[in-house]
């Protein structure tokens, strides 16, 4: 009691950045298509999909957490994909961490990529098209590098979101140190338990870093807003 | 100038009396009281709570949660009248720091621990721990759960607790824990007695008392609820024979 141990805090900060440098990676990955798809079909039911995807925003982390815990369990398809390797199940796994991370930060990934990918409209793509760009070619070489500062948004925000995460990570994680007991999760065991020098210590940090993130956004966003006009 | 006088005097004798009829019925009044509760005590205390609403005409209000947090949140001034731990420790800690009234605190009953499946017609006991067969056992956070604390001390005494370490998944209280064991993510927890007592099915070995410290839990009364007649009430009637009926149902014991 009383003496500080770093590896307590060390291990939950490790952790932590590598769940959101993976969920990142893995967001803009899916994020992207489905933005493109978003910004660009003129399905009628693409304001559902929109929905869905931004669902998270309002729903309580508790509700994604109970259908996670049954989702991600024996008895869910998370059983059954586990069972492909010989587990039981992706809850208490630092996969279902990410899983859940995936789900729960994709609007912040999403949102902003469709809003830039929406920004620059037809006219450049038609452009490209006449010049007898692929497709694919035209999505590398103009859609991306006209909406890089949505990617960067959303990286930024998905990445900070997913570092914030606790909620779900709470109901599905089971505080296993190493593999799920994240910076979240850490804070609240260290305040639980009145380690409040390791608690000062981890919240405090977190403050600094949102307010950094936030910040960098924001310039980010007048930087390239400016730039625009 | 008379007649104004008397007029006064009969008002203030209206007003005076209304003040003592309010006083009065406030006494017998319903009044509510705000308990912590540990999880593990949730569901007999739920019971109590509606018998002891109907005896008195007073209201409980139940949070529940893991003692170390309930303490936790105390210290920062939670409303909190009553606090049902799961431990004796933490009530005495409680009155040690001022947050708890000198001797209004005892054990209201004595808990046991159970390791739990939700497969029935297993057999559970020590070689389940011996063998580890089993790939997640689910046990509340031992820094704020006594259940939690008596699992692990249960796995030391036995000889497996380094060796099953890797395997422990922590519930943040005892009913998160089960609801682990209970949705089938842990193969096995070690959970309170109470909370399977009363169901039906799954597989299940009452871990023997001299595994582990007793978990002795104790009931305190807080400072806030020094002048809150419900909340003494809510403490006697914890002592009652109705209420002991109920606490026996759910497999605790008595403190000797």
């Amino acid at each position: 009691m009383g003496e500080l141990d770093l590896a307590q805090l060390w291990s939950p900060i490790r952790l932590t950045i590598e769940l959101a440098l993976i969920t990142t990676v893995l967001l803009l990955l899916v994020g992207t298509p489905v933005a493109w798809w978003l910004a660009r079909s003129k399905a009628c039911w693409k304001e559902a999909v929109a929905t869905v995807v931004a669902m998270p925003l309002v729903l309580p982390p508790t509700v994604l957490g109970f259908y996670l815990l049954l989702l991600l369990g024996p008895y869910g398809p998370g059983g059954w994909i586990a069972g492909l390797y010989g587990a039981r199940t992706l809850a208490f796994t630092f996969t279902g961490l990410v899983i859940g991370s995936v789900l729960y930060s994709m609007p912040f990934v999403v949102q902003p990529i469709r809003n830039a990918f929406e920004a620059f409209g037809d006219r450049p793509l038609e452009v490209a098209a006449t010049l007898r760009a692929s497709p694919w070619d035209a999505f590398w070489s103009v859609a991306v590098p006209l909406a890089r500062p949505g990617f960067l948004t959303g990286a930024i925000l998905g990445f900070a979101h997913t570092i914030g995460e606790f909620g779900v990570i709470l109901m599905i994680g089971g505080n296993i140190p190493g593999q799920t007991k994240v910076l979240s999760v850490a804070i609240y065991d260290f305040v639980e338990t009145q380690h409040w020098t390791e608690a000062h210590i981890l919240a405090g940090g977190m403050v600094i870093f949102s307010f950094g993130v936030i910040l960098a956004t924001m310039m980010l966003g007048r930087r390239y807003g400016q730039q625009g006009r | 100038m008379r007649k104004h006088l008397s007029w006064l005097k009969r008002s203030v004798a209206v007003v005076a009396s209304a003040m003592i009829i309010a006083s009065m019925s406030a006494a017998v009044h319903a009044a509510e009281v705000k308990v912590a509760v540990a999880a593990n005590f949730t569901e007999p205390v739920k019971e109590i709570g509606a018998l002891f609403e109907k005896a008195t005409g007073h209201t409980p209000v139940f949070s529940f949660g893991p003692t170390g947090g309930f303490y936790n949140q105390i210290t920062q001034g939670a409303p909190f009248e009553v606090f049902l731990a799961a431990d004796d420790t933490t009530p005495a800690k409680a009155i040690k720091e001022g947050h708890g009234i000198v001797g209004t605190s005892y054990t209201y009953a004595t808990g046991k621990l159970v390791l739990f499946s939700k497969t029935g017609g297993l057999t559970l006991g020590e070689q389940t721990l011996k063998d580890g067969k089993f790939e997640k056992l689910a046990i509340a956070n031992p820094k704020t759960a006594p259940y939690g604390t008596a699992a692990v001390e249960t796995m030391q005494k036995l000889g497996v607790y380094d060796a099953l370490k890797s395997k422990i998944v922590e519930g943040n209280n005892i009913a998160q824990t089960f609801q682990f064991v209970d949705t089938g993510n842990a193969e096995v927890g070690f959970v309170a007695y109470s909370q399977v007592a009363l169901k039906p099915g799954g597989s299940r070995w009452v871990v023997p008392a001299n595994l582990h410290n007793e978990i002795a839990q104790d009931a305190v009364l807080l400072k806030t609820g020094a002048n809150n007649e419900a909340a003494k009430a809510f403490l006697a009637f914890l002592k009652g024979p109705e209420a002991r009926k109920i606490i026996e149902k759910y497999g605790y014991g008595f403190a000797k």
